[in-house]
């Protein structure tokens, strides 16, 4: 194939999802321009630690995903933001911060999730109690290895508050952002691989293990680790004299509130639609679901397709999913591109 | 405690304060029990600030007391509200400025009630109309009189005679801010600041050289409830709720509570000297009890009125040891006695005094 | 003073810190499954003794766990260890071993027999 024959397709997005998916449509001899809004490439895997349920550490998985998309074919741009799509013909028009306008003949939407903002969990007191701090912020502390309160302390009892930002109707976000749980089991065995004699508590709603091998690092938890559960939404954190943090919770399962005092409270945030892939959604008329994530044309065979022809999807802008689910999803969409090609090409 | 997430949330919830004509409505509790307050108020707008400021005598209770405890319906409660709207309509204003959280919680409930079910609204129109010939139109603001004093706080601090700092050691006084549930609990965006962390009254004691204690039970209820306090039986509900928040800020050892709800002012008053007798604790430095104010009470001390024609003898808590903190001269012989200089019968046992 | 008719109510709180939850830890050193009950409940749902008496396996593990020893003490008498919560336990606690070590960690630690 001659390279004037050969398609091109603009990648929306440099993390995981971007990354594989320009990688994989490289490979299969498409020219691909992958925009990044950052300076790098990486997306969230870069601010990660070890991740669940291998505890492998990020960077592996971030050099890979670089690897990927390290192609003759891939023109990586980075600092760079889509601002709309156009259809011009068969063609896709990229109109980019820069004013440019790229011109394509698929795009493929890899824009991801923002973390939920925990400061809009008010009664949490996130920005306001010094020890309130959420699951990114303590994946940052164990990459630079120093776990500690505020006061330069070093946490021996830290509580980790599941579903914060995800199932609450109070911020808008009814569903379930399925990576929380696991996180913070994975969190709570890292803290006492960090601190000996910590003690740990996870604050549930329902225990979501939902996913390759989670179930048993959940056991491992308890048996191994001494994670202590109980199942109760915190209602209120709160500071005392001391620095202290004071939660308010229920015990559902022993009927009765419980009080505690904790060192370090980890907020578990949950993922939302990206801001960027909202402000897309809304200049190009893509649509999107009730939970604000892109919908896809169809939830059984279309999750990579949209509703506007030569425009796909490619991992967490269109749901939660983790690394895994998310790799496969951007070599999915390749599956869906090429198929388009033969079809327009037909 | 970071401030500045503090001031990130008040700044997402400001509401809009009239700055003049209001329309105001009393507290029966406030009137009855701390009637300075009131009086302050009123003379605080009117003859120092120069405002308009109006009250009809046709006024009623909002019937809030007998809502809460079950025996005025809903549609009869919409209908006194809706009268009071008829006669502020009749006097020609548009700003309701409501004097008791429980009826600003009423205010608001029924607000956002016609506003979710306007059918609501007509009906309540038609029992008006029917009952009494009165019509009336929705307000344009509904503030509590505790916004108002915030929106004029740094003008009270113009005026200020005395800071909230202890005069002999220069240490600003540890002040517990107490805001009543009513007020924005159900409705955040009607309260200044919200209403996890409420700024109407923090805004006024950072104003005026306090500091404000953030205490772990500073949101919790004071426990007034009037379900609770109608039925002797259930008393113990109120009792142990107010307990629960004295024993949590005992330790940054207040030396003033203020409130700006009258339930909260008046049973976190009276259930110090409840709770005293009952188990012989007392929540302040000394062997002291911790005096509660209105917001209104406090404005009149740092302003340098009398004490007692701010009325806070008529506290169960005494407010002397305040006073003495604040540097505040009084006359204990003029405490008890008439404007025109009577004496009146003394109190037994006053605590604090 | 007497006679207001009302008084101060104790908080039904689980004070937590304060507990004592030796007993707990007691078990779970020599019964390591004991912290792995997720309290679904299915121990109690085929309990012999629960059925007919208000004595809930999966309710007394928390209580001892939260270090609320007293009212668990007071229950534990009432397994009659037929084994019957073993067979079912999704997540295999042996929960035999659970009630002899509990009545074992009453007996030395607390010098209090149940």
């Amino acid at each position: 194939m001659h390279k004037a024959d050969k398609k091109r397709v603009v990648v929306i997005g440099g993390g995981a999802a971007g990354l594989e998916a320009a990688g994989q449509l490289a490979r299969a001899g498409c020219i691909v321009t992958l925009l990044e809004k950052e300076s790098e490439t990486g997306g969230h895997v870069k601010n990660w630690y070890h991740l669940f349920p291998d505890i492998r550490n990020s960077d592996e998985v971030l050099k890979y995903l670089v690897r990927q998309a390290d192609h003759g074919n891939i023109t990586v741009r980075t600092g760079v933001t889509a601002g709309s799509l156009e259809k011009n013909g068969k063609s896709v028009i990229v109109k980019t911060s820069r004013g440019e306008r790229i011109i394509s003949d698929a795009v493929v939407l890899a824009t991801g999730f923002d973390l939920f903002d925990s400061r809009r969990k008010e009664e949490y007191g996130y920005d306001i109690y010094h020890n309130v701090i959420s699951s990114a912020d303590l994946e940052v502390m164990f990459r630079e290895g120093s776990v500690k309160r505020h006061d330069g302390e070093i946490p021996q009892r830290i509580g980790f508050v599941h579903c914060v930002g995800s199932r609450d109707s109070k911020v808008n976000n009814l569903y379930c952002s399925k990576l929380c749980c696991v996180t913070a089991v994975k969190q709570a065995m890292e803290i006492k691989k960090h601190i000996e004699n910590a003690r740990v508590y996870c604050f549930y709603m329902d225990m979501r293990m939902g996913g390759a091998l989670y179930e048993e690092l959940y056991k491992e938890s308890q048996e191994s680790y001494g994670i202590v559960y109980i199942r109760g939404k915190v209602s209120e954190v709160s500071d005392n004299i001391d620095s202290r943090l004071i939660v308010k919770v229920e015990d559902t399962l022993a009927g009765r509130p419980l009080r505690m005092e904790l060192d370090m409270l980890v907020l578990m945030a949950g993922m939302e639609m990206s801001e960027s892939g909202m402000r897309l959604a809304e200049s190009s008329d893509l649509q999107t679901a009730e939970n604000r994530f892109f919908a896809p044309a169809d939830h059984h065979f279309g999750s990579n397709r949209s509703n506007m022809d030569g425009v796909f999807y490619a991992g967490t802008c269109t749901a939660p999913m983790n690394i895994t689910d998310t790799i496969s999803h951007a070599r999915a969409v390749v599956a869906d591109v090429t198929d388009y090609f033969r079809n327009i090409n037909a | 405690m970071k401030s500045e997430g503090k001031k990130r949330i008040w700044a997402e919830y400001q509401k809009e304060i009239a700055d003049d004509h209001y329309f105001y409505v009393r507290s029966c509790i406030r009137q009855s029990f701390f009637p300075g307050s009131e009086q302050f108020f009123l003379h605080f707008l009117g003859d120092v600030l120069g405002k308009d400021i109006y009250e009809n005598p046709s006024h009623t209770t909002c019937t809030g007391i007998g809502y809460h405890a079950d025996v005025v319906p809903l549609s009869t409660i919409m209908t006194v509200i809706a009268r009071h709207y008829a006669l502020m309509k009749d006097a020609g204003y548009r700003h309701i400025v409501i004097s008791c959280v429980t009826s600003f919680g009423i205010y608001t409930e029924i607000f956002e009630t016609w506003k979710h079910f306007p059918e609501e609204l007509e009906k309540t129109r038609e029992y008006l109309y029917k009952a009494t010939g009165r019509e009336f139109d929705l307000p344009e603001s509904m503030t509590h009189t505790s916004d108002i004093i915030y929106k004029f706080r740094n003008e009270i601090a113009d005026r200020a005679k005395y800071r909230l700092v202890n005069h002999e050691t220069g240490e600003p006084l540890n002040i517990v801010e107490h805001i009543g549930c009513h007020y924005s609990k159900m409705f955040p965006k009607y309260g200044v600041g919200g209403a996890e962390f409420p700024n109407v009254l923090g805004g006024m004691i950072e104003a005026w050289g306090g500091n404000v204690i953030d205490y772990p039970e500073r949101r919790h209820c004071c426990g007034f409830g009037f379900r609770q306090y109608l039925v002797q039986a259930n008393r113990g509900y109120s009792l142990s709720n107010t307990t629960k928040k004295f024993s949590s800020m005992k330790p940054y050892k207040p030396d003033l509570v203020l409130t700006n709800c009258p339930g909260c002012t008046m049973f976190m008053d009276k259930w110090q000297y409840t709770i005293r007798e009952m188990e012989g604790t007392v929540y302040g430095e000394n062997g002291e009890s911790i005096p509660v104010l209105t917001y209104e009470e406090l404005a009149g001390l740092v302003m340098g009125y009398n004490p007692w024609d701010l009325g806070l003898q008529y506290h169960m808590v005494q407010s002397e040891p305040l006073l003495r903190k604040l540097g505040i001269e009084y006359d204990p012989a003029d405490k008890f006695k008439t404007k025109d200089g009577r004496q009146m019968p003394l109190p037994q046992n006053l605590i604090n005094a | 003073m007497e006679g207001f008719g009302f008084s101060v109510l104790k908080e039904r709180h689980i004070n937590y810190d304060a507990n004592d939850k030796s007993i707990a830890e007691y078990i779970a050193e020599r019964e390591p499954s004991f912290r792995t009950c997720i309290e679904c409940g299915c121990c109690s749902a085929t309990c012999t003794t629960g059925a007919f008496t208000n004595f809930s396996l999966r309710e007394l593990q928390i209580l001892l766990k939260r270090g609320e020893n007293e009212i668990a003490r007071e229950q534990i008498s009432k397994c009659m260890l037929c084994g019957k919560c073993i067979l079912v336990c999704p997540r295999g606690v042996n929960t035999r071993n659970v009630i002899l070590l509990a009545r074992e960690a009453f007996r030395k630690l607390m010098k209090n027999e149940v």
